[in-house]
């Protein structure tokens, strides 16, 4: 049988570096925010002539939006950003494009009060937090009967984090390159990550629950080595059917949904990680004692069958 | 098979056969019109949020006053023509208004916002403050006395059965009808205004007609119960008439979120999510099929079954289906084939250890079912707090959307899987077909 929980100390190692890369992309890019959790307006037009983006930004300067951020879309569609805007600001705003660039369509426009942007932020920060302790306490109170159940909740959410700052890492630098911005749908797909990657680590959890209740080793190592290797081939299908759906929305639906859909990818992706090697790994250096087993220069090796 | 499998076998198809019946006929559309509701998102349109100003109210008596306006918005919307449109309360003192399809935003909002209240005026003699100018000279509100109070004539007195007819010369009437209070003062006006141009206005303006000149038309009789205006085109008339009846919006409202998306994504995105949809499901369904051999196949009917189900109670409630509802499908289609996998799975190991077919079917559920019911269990804490989050307060439909489409998602397949999976595992076991085991697990068939 492969020793998965033997490597645990590479798992921890490697899964720390790359979510200090993750962390520090945040720190570096930032993420941009949309307009939801910010407040302003966006006003997507289309021009009927050719229209460069430093004519765009001089004509919008001469408006008085020198604020205004411009982002070309391709097919003389231009997404122009600023802050709120009423219906006159809107009317002049069009009115001056109009006189300058000729005849513009307005393809789309959205706009968020402070009041609203500021609500919206503070209630997702609740949603995820409060998702976040109903899961904790679920886990823990359905495997009341281990010895230290609360570990087994503690320990899946540890998963469930770490798949959030990888999601979150990922549109910084996604952010950075495409532009792409972290609205209500960022936080929509944060939360179907927290809701697949429990799913898994549940099922492992699951079999580490009934393979110490059958008693198949006093090594708690071995015994959740025995439920990651049992686990694995649901594990991974379950993984595969995910992405084959995923993908086929990805490739023919387009462009419309594309961030959600790599946000899925990666969670799928993320989350199969962190349930099959991650919070398992966890448990056993939790159950050990061996936090400090980390930083020494010989890691404690675990028995294998 | 037993009594049992047979009693849940004829459910089964009862409910496939009237699910059946829900989703087809396929020509009139899975999906968009008269199929299932498409959200904003896919089919574009206006979304407004306001913010009800309820200081000026009594404590108390919000409720009814958000209510009210409601209704008001409900008639105003109803007058613009647009069909499927939404307009729902948002925690205490918040309006939501979708207006699918809805791309002149302007329109759209000046009606909804504009509180149509006719004012009368006479032209001030001498001196005086002027309400309004015109072409006609000062103008101040013409008012009354009734139960020793002064008040100033508008619409607020007509009855809200406006209409709009025309005379036998062609000529198009906007016909109103007087309350008890403003046939009182009608007639007291129109006593001492004998002769005089009574002015009309909308707002700060004079109400103009169809030749672009102010209406003020010269009292000729004293009137009391009712009255006309004459000189408006017919299709202004018709839409003052509706908001008119409409009545007032009894608070002051402020728009504090608008959001127009364009329906670029039209119907070719629909027809391309059916063809991602039903690629992915012939993917997922091969692949279950090669991997698990017969119980795939027939978790494979199970998912078909699962899909069916989700479109009917779709089209049924009805959840209007989004970009983010479209992934919460995805998710629990892969949960529900997960649930699968899982018990197939577990079949699989009690096989591979000796057991008899019939033993290891119901090992298999058995043992799966405690992580069946504890991760939908915590998709059902993670989905309830999300559905708060969209619906109470920032109204977020794809947020809600997402929530339902997991719940609904979550809650078909513990039935769908468990129960039916079950029933025609039990079927297929009792059947000669499950006497071959390589059918159950490509290991099996090599050993034995």
């Amino acid at each position: 049988m492969i020793n998965v929980i033997g490597k645990r100390f590479w798992f921890l190692i490697i899964t720390g570096a790359y979510l200090l890369f993750c962390i520090i992309s945040l720190g570096y890019f930032g993420l941009k925010p949309g307009i939801e959790l910010t407040s302003g307006s966006l006003l997507t037009v289309r021009f009927t002539q050719t229209v460069t983006e430093g004519d765009l930004n001089q004509e919008l300067a001469n408006l008085g939006y020198g604020n205004a951020i411009v982002q070309a879309t391709g097919g003389g569609d231009f997404i122009i950003r600023t802050s709120e805007l009423s219906s006159e600001d809107k009317t002049n705003l069009e009115n001056g494009l109009t006189t300058r660039f000729g005849q513009i369509t307005e393809e789309e426009f959205s706009s968020v009060s402070p009041l609203v942007a500021a609500e919206t932020l503070r209630n997702s920060g609740i949603a995820i937090g409060l998702a976040t302790v109903g899961i904790l306490l679920y886990v823990a109170w359905a495997f009341r009967k281990m010895p230290k159940p609360f570990r087994y909740g503690v320990c899946a959410i540890i998963a469930m984090a770490h798949d959030a700052v990888v999601a979150l890492g990922l549109f910084a630098i996604l952010g950075k390159i495409q532009g792409w911005e972290v609205d209500l749908m960022f936080v929509t797909g944060i939360l179907a990550i927290i809701g697949y990657s429990i799913n898994d680590t549940v099922v492992v959890f699951d079999r580490i629950r009934e393979n110490v209740t059958k008693g198949k080793s006093l090594d708690f190592a071995t015994v959740v080595n025995l439920s990651i290797v049992e686990t694995l081939p649901r594990n991974l299908n379950i993984a595969l059917a995910v992405l084959f759906t995923i993908l086929a929305l990805l490739f023919f639906v387009g462009a419309s949904i594309r961030s959600l859909m790599v946000l899925m990818l990666l969670s799928v992706t993320a989350g199969t990680y962190s349930s099959i090697l991650l919070a398992p790994s966890l448990l056993v250096v939790w159950e050990k004692g061996e936090w400090g087993g980390l930083f020494r220069r010989r890691p404690l090796p675990a028995k294998s069958q | 098979m037993t009594r049992r499998d047979k009693a849940f076998l004829a459910i089964i198809s009862i409910l496939i056969i009237l699910a059946l019946l829900v989703v087809l006929p396929i020509n009139k559309g899975i999906l968009g019109k008269r199929g299932i509701r498409l959200g904003l998102d896919l089919q574009g349109g206006a979304h407004l949020i306001y913010q009800a100003d309820l200081s000026q109210i009594e404590p108390g008596t919000g409720a009814e006053a958000v209510s009210d306006t409601i209704a008001v918005i409900e008639k105003r919307v109803n007058a613009l023509g647009v069909s499927e449109s939404v307009i729902q309360r948002l925690g205490e003192d918040r309006i939501v208004v979708d207006l699918p399809g809805i791309t002149e935003m302007e329109k759209a909002k000046k009606l909804i916002g504009q509180t149509a209240i006719l004012e009368f005026g006479e032209l001030i003699e001498g001196e005086g403050e002027a309400k309004w100018t015109d072409d006609l000279g000062k103008w101040k509100p013409t008012t009354a006395t009734v139960d020793g109070e002064e008040k100033e004539l508008t619409s607020v007195y007509f009855k809200k059965n406006t209409y709009v007819t025309t005379d036998n010369l062609g000529r198009v009437l906007l016909v109103f009808e007087w309350d008890d209070i403003g046939s009182k003062m009608f007639e007291q006006i129109t006593t001492r205004l004998m002769n005089k141009p009574l002015g009309i206005f909308l707002g700060n303006d004079p109400l103009l007609g169809e030749d672009g000149r102010p209406i003020a038309p010269t009292v000729r009789a004293v009137i009391t119960n009712r009255g006309q205006i004459e000189g408006l085109s017919y299709k202004e008339a018709t839409e003052l008439s509706k908001l008119l009846n409409a009545g007032r919006i009894p608070v002051p409202l402020n728009l504090i979120r608008e959001q127009t998306l364009s329906p670029i994504l039209g119907s070719t995105f629909v027809s391309k999510s059916v063809m991602a949809g039903l690629i992915g499901l012939t993917l997922v369904m091969v692949f279950l099929t090669a991997y698990y051999r017969l119980p795939g196949a027939l978790a494979s009917v199970c998912l078909l079954f699962f899909t069916i189900w989700m479109l009917a109670i779709f089209k049924l409630i009805p959840v209007t289906l989004s970009l983010a509802g479209i992934a919460g499908f995805v998710i629990s289609a892969g949960m529900a084939v997960d649930a699968n996998v899982l018990i197939f799975s577990r079949m699989q190991e009690e096989l591979l250890l000796g057991r008899t077919l019939n033993a290891a079917v119901e090992a298999g559920f058995r043992r799966a079912w405690s992580a069946i019911r504890d991760s939908n269990i915590s998709v059902f804490i993670a989905c309830g707090i999300l559905y708060w989050l969209g619906s109470s307060i920032i109204a977020s439909a794809p947020v809600v959307g997402f929530a339902v489409t997991m719940v609904i998602g979550a809650a078909i397949s513990m039935f769908s899987f468990v129960i039916v999976t079950h029933v025609l595992l039990r079927l297929a076991a009792s059947t000669h077909l499950g006497q071959r085991l390589s059918l159950f697990s490509a290991y099996l068939g090599k050993g034995k």
